[in-house]
């Protein structure tokens, strides 16, 4: 792809660009090596041996509280979280396609509910439930809240999907007869298969990671992002790298798996694709 | 036909817009109603009183707290833009290859998917007393006490800030960048240009709408934020939204709800002003 010499510019903002991405990197880098701190070693370096101790320390009940309750919470909540944010983003991405009476309110809805603080609306729903006498926990109100968080990113980008999304499949799947489910179904979907495994990682990994939205609608039992601000004021151990490092860690895999699934699915497809004009 | 496809409208809508009913709307209505609230130490009693926010706009805490948050913000949005550009410049205007062009900005923005709070926890063994920049610094022979400002400051809690949010600068300006017409670029060399000319009178107004979107993501984040400053000062910085958790975990529910009304209209109104200078529905 090389044309022509590179200009001193492109090294100057590489070098920039490098040091950014260390930036980004390097702190996390940090924490994952030392959470593989020996059963002796503090919270900064030097490392006093390696060991896996302070893992096998975060599985231990009485140590840092509910670790596995709050990640299995915290899982499930962003599965559910995930496939709502799909299902409504998707349908509700359709439903813009034509112009319907109060879509620029909900337009403008979706839109508050990126722009107003998090702790807010966590605040809010805190409140509501307490007036109207209901128990807030993580699988309702934190839920509800979570949703406030990711359908917006979702439906942003549904938007920039339909917007570069070619009507005339649709049309000739329906000229062969197909009904409105099936031209969804067998056209629709699958050519978006792509976007929306990228909404779904949003989904996920939104809730997942959220503090604020549920600080107060969690109720009783707390997620995981609630159990780790907790560790941060009263264990001063290698445990929360750990946390962190494992918590980094579910966050990658899942990232992982949206990447290698959309990228299955564009080969697949150019492997499957269209024979117009190969025909013999 | 037309008035069943309608309906078929509205149900692909209802579940978006009922969540956005119960879990924003009705919430924030909540707040605002209870503001107007009385209380007393173990419950809240409703009322119309005005006497909330009386006493919170007349106690100078409130307004240093405000001052302090407008400051965090400030400066967080000059540097996250200035680096944000930056990184979008070289991304769409020096990375020639498409293929590059996707890994290099990936890179950028996996850690958004990971965890905030576990990003702010990975500066303490970089900035503590015995951290690895005081020690690097020490070696060196730079200083020869450890730097007491770098952890637990305002300065960790900025760098935090921009730790975490240049990616929303970043993603918006590379967006508006990426549809800049290339051949814009080029007029603008053959009518004389220099690379700075180019940059300042072509491509900055250009990416105004990016500007403005990564702006509003910045600017709204910081303003409401807790976590930060609370993890990154060590309990020593304030923001208007620690003083409502204070509030809160006082049980003084409308107290805590009048703030939140008078961050919320803050808000607003500057995102209301940054909206002026772009129409979002067009840059998607």
């Amino acid at each position: 792809m090389r044309r022509g010499r590179r200009e001193p510019a492109f090294w100057l903002l590489a070098a920039f660009f490098a040091l950014f991405v260390l930036f980004l990197y390097g702190p996390t880098i940090t924490i994952v090596v030392l959470s593989f701190q020996g059963p002796s070693g503090g919270l900064t370096f030097p490392m006093n041996g390696v060991s896996v101790h302070w893992f096998a320390n975060l599985f231990e009940k009485q140590m840092v509280g509910d670790f596995s309750g709050s990640f299995q919470r915290s899982i499930v909540l962003g599965v559910a979280t995930m496939l709502v944010t799909v299902v409504a983003s998707f349908s509700a991405g359709l439903a813009f396609r034509s112009r319907f009476r109060g879509s620029s309110v909900v337009f403008y809805l979706a839109i508050a509910s990126l722009i107003v603080p998090s702790i807010l609306i966590s605040l809010g729903i805190g409140l509501l439930f307490r007036v109207l006498g209901l128990d807030s926990a993580w699988y309702s109100s934190a839920f509800g809240a979570h949703l406030t968080w990711t359908l917006p990113f979702g439906l942003l980008i549904m938007f920039a999907v339909f917007n570069r999304f070619d009507r005339r499949y649709e049309e000739a799947a329906r000229d062969l007869g197909a009904t409105s489910w099936q031209t969804i179904r067998h056209i629709v979907i699958p050519i978006l298969l792509p976007s929306l495994i990228g909404v779904g990682l949003f989904g996920f990994t939104l809730s997942y990671d959220e503090f604020a939205r549920s600080l107060y609608t969690s109720g009783t039992f707390n997620t995981l992002p609630l159990e780790i601000y907790g560790m941060t004021t009263n264990v001063t151990t290698p445990v929360l790298y750990a946390l962190g490092t494992v918590t980094t860690g579910v966050s990658f895999v899942v990232i992982a798996l949206a990447l290698v699934s959309t990228i299955l699915v564009r080969r697949r497809r150019a492997r499957l694709g269209s024979d117009a004009g190969k025909a013999a | 036909m037309n008035r069943i496809n309608a309906w078929v409208t509205y149900l692909q809508v209802a579940p978006l817009a009922l969540v956005f009913l119960f879990f924003l709307v009705i919430p924030i209505a909540t707040i605002v109603v209870v503001s107007f609230f009385d209380y007393n130490t173990t419950q809240i009693i409703p009322a119309f009183l005005s006497q909330n926010y009386e006493e919170l706009l007349l106690s100078p805490v409130t307004w240093r707290t405000y001052l302090q948050t407008l400051e965090f913000t400030v400066v967080t949005w000059a540097i996250t833009l200035v680096i944000g550009f930056t990184i979008a410049y070289f991304l769409a205007f020096h990375v020639r290859s498409a293929t590059w062009q996707t890994v290099l900005f990936l890179v950028c923005t996996i850690p958004f998917w990971t965890s905030n709070i576990i990003r702010m926890i990975s500066w303490i063994p970089f900035l503590g007393r015995n951290g690895l920049m005081n020690t690097a610094l020490l070696n060196i022979g730079l200083i020869r006490e450890p730097l007491e400002f770098l952890l637990f400051s305002n300065f960790s809690v900025v760098l935090a800030y921009v730790h975490l949010y240049t990616l929303f600068m970043v993603v918006p300006i590379f967006n508006s960048m990426m549809r800049i017409d290339r051949s814009l670029l080029e007029a603008a060399r053959d009518a004389g240009a220099s690379g700075a000319q180019t940059l300042w009178s072509v491509i900055v107004p250009l990416c105004k709408p990016g500007i403005a979107i990564g702006s509003i993501f910045v600017v709204t984040i910081v303003m409401g934020d807790f976590v930060t400053v609370r993890l990154m000062s060590g309990g020593q910085s304030a923001s208007v939204s620690l003083m409502m958790m204070n509030a809160m975990s006082l049980l003084q529910y409308p107290a805590a709800a009048a703030n939140a009304v008078i961050l919320l209209l803050l808000v607003l109104f500057t995102v209301a002003a940054m909206m002026r200078m772009v129409d979002i529905r067009k840059e998607l």
